[in-house]
């Protein structure tokens, strides 16, 4: 099982530009508000035409504008969530789980599948009752099943939170993974949280001004995010421009610092998250004295804004750290950035 | 006292009503996905009967059904009826001036209507026709009820386009409203009056009946809103 996606979509303010393929994996989208994360989604889904390219699922082409083929959204077989979850407001629970299955018609496998969908849902007592009846946690679990009572080729999951409250968040998004573990096939996830993105994908694709900029397994784009847009969205708080001098280092006009880097691609800027700063006593490689600027108390952690002696006046990097690291910390000890945890980066523009 | 005027002007806005139901429905619909050109043009014709004074809108049916224009003479020719003087005539008159207040109130409706349910109803595979009768009309539900209600008040108080295209011949064209007048006209203020109170006492029971339907439609709800 897996799918295809090359395609583009002209919008006037913003090209849409996505291309990426996944397994039987959960791939999610990553990108500012309004980058075409969702747009993506409903191109799959045959809501959205696309200009020109290639959508295939499981061997069976969806779209195709050189063969000129565009199967209708129902023949698909896509699941959808939206982000309000569109249950149809007229019917009750077990209603819009049956709306599902319409075509292919009621048979004793359905009302068996009807009875485990409601029963794991814990939507058991609900069934009779309309979707404004329901919390925001039910009315995300009726979604879901009624996602699974269709049995799609692919669960597409558009900000499956966004809607919720946070205490109920976390609770939902147990059960979203559960969903996805036994669906077993191709997932994709669109949000803008780096944390849930990093918990529940395998795999992450960069969106950048509509345009898919990086796809990679989830671990090692967080460990190298490689592009400016791809850092800052996987949550990099300290980044600044930067160059590579003669001798291979990289200097930082802003922080004044010259460091040595992982390897030596081209760079634009680099970033250094704000857990992977180190202390060290003696001077060695990317070590160097800095003063600190302010100490935030954070729940659980000391945030202390620093600024490498030397540096410019306003420049001021971020440094989490635990509260036991915090009090062990040396008097005028030095700041070290290890070098396999400079990112180097390139700005895709 | 005769009561044909109540049983004919009834038998207008009913008929009137369901073919307004269905097409101005159908218009809202379709008008929506045109481009935006067509769409304004189509807008404004459709839309113009209900700010044309009626007998304008009288003096165009005339123009259109009359026994010696085209589709007046065609029909008389093909099916031996004249689209004129009789009591269907008044039907034509207040569809046109009715349609609009259906089509616009719809419209509206249809533009307010969530697009994801739409879009969730296609990928579970519903099939358009589906969604629009099962899904998108119960959610335009209170829409579509007012534009129905607003559009049979209208039909049912057809005047202007109906006395031109129907005329007034007791016992065959005549309504309430074009009865109402005749007595006014003939100085029979008393019996002008009864037909005033029965007018009122439909356009009372109409909007009692829609009232009602409101709120059955919404059960007391817990914590309601």
């Amino acid at each position: 099982m897996s799918l295809s996606v090359n395609i583009r979509k002209d919008f006037g303010s913003f090209t849409l530009n996505a291309q990426f393929e996944a397994g039987n994996e959960t791939l999610a989208l990553l990108g500012a508000s309004g980058c075409g994360k969702s747009m993506t989604l409903k191109c799959i889904a045959g809501i959205v035409t696309p200009d020109e390219g290639k959508i295939v699922l499981d061997g069976v082409t969806l779209f195709d504008s050189a063969a000129h083929i565009n199967l209708p959204p129902q023949k698909r077989r896509v699941g959808l969530l939206f982000q309000n979850y569109a249950l149809f407001p007229n019917m009750t629970v077990e209603q819009n789980l049956l709306a599902g299955i319409r075509r292919a018609g009621r048979g004793q496998e359905q009302t068996e599948r009807l009875k485990q969908l409601l029963e794991r849902f814990y939507l058991t007592d609900l069934e009779r009752r309309r979707p404004e009846e329901l919390s925001g946690g039910q009315q995300q679990r009726v979604a879901l099943a009624r996602i699974l009572m269709s049995q799609p080729r692919i669960l597409m999951l558009d900000e499956p939170f966004s809607a919720l409250d946070a205490h109920l968040r976390w609770e939902v998004e147990q059960e979203v993974m559960r969903v996805i573990d036994s669906f077993g096939g191709t997932t994709l996830l669109v949000s803008h949280d780096r944390d849930q993105i990093y918990r529940i994908a395998d795999k992450v694709a960069v969106y950048g001004e509509g345009t898919v900029e990086v796809t990679d397994e989830k671990w090692s784009l967080f460990r190298d995010p490689r592009t400016l847009n791809a850092a800052r969205l996987t949550g990099c708080k300290n980044l600044s421009p930067a160059h590579r001098n003669k001798d291979g280092r990289v200097f930082v006009p802003a922080w004044g610092l010259t460091l040595e880097g992982r390897d030596d691609r081209p760079v634009t800027h680099v970033g250094i998250r704000a857990h992977d700063f180190q202390s060290a006593k003696i001077s060695g490689e990317n070590t160097f004295p800095f003063e600190v600027v302010r100490t935030i108390e954070d729940t659980f952690s000391f945030i202390l804004m620093v600024r490498p002696r030397g540096a410019a006046e306003d420049c001021s990097l971020r440094w989490e750290l635990s509260k036991e690291e915090f009090r062990a910390l040396p008097k005028d000890g030095l700041l070290c950035i290890p070098k396999e945890k400079l990112l180097l980066l390139s700005d895709a523009k | 006292m005769d009561w044909y005027p109540l049983f004919n002007s009834l038998r207008i806005a009913l008929c009137s009503s369901v073919i307004v139901f269905f097409t101005g429905i159908f218009a809202a619909y379709y008008i929506a996905k045109l481009p935006r050109l067509l769409k304004g043009v189509l807008d404004v014709v459709l839309t113009l009967p209900m700010v044309l004074p009626p007998t304008v809108v009288g003096y165009f049916l005339l123009l259109l059904l009359g026994p010696k224009r085209p589709l007046g003479a065609w029909v008389l020719a093909a099916f031996g009826t004249r689209m004129v003087m009789t009591w269907y005539s008044a039907i034509f008159a207040s569809v046109a001036v009715a349609f609009p207040l259906m089509y616009r109130t719809a419209r509206g409706a249809f533009e307010s209507f969530d697009q994801t349910l739409r879009w969730s109803g296609q990928t579970l595979g519903l099939s358009n026709t589906y969604i629009f009768w099962r899904i998108m009309l119960p959610a335009c539900k209170q829409g579509i009820l007012a534009g129905i209600v607003l559009a049979f008040a209208r039909a049912l108080g057809e005047y202007g386009a109906t006395s031109m295209v129907a005329g007034y011949t007791p016992g065959r064209t005549a309504t309430i409203s074009t009865t109402v007048y005749q007595l006014w006209r003939t100085n029979d203020e008393a019996l002008a009056m009864r037909w005033v109170l029965v007018n009122l006492a439909i356009s009372a029971v109409v909007l009692l009946a829609v009232n009602l339907l409101e709120r059955k439609r919404r059960p007391a709800r817990k914590g309601g809103a």
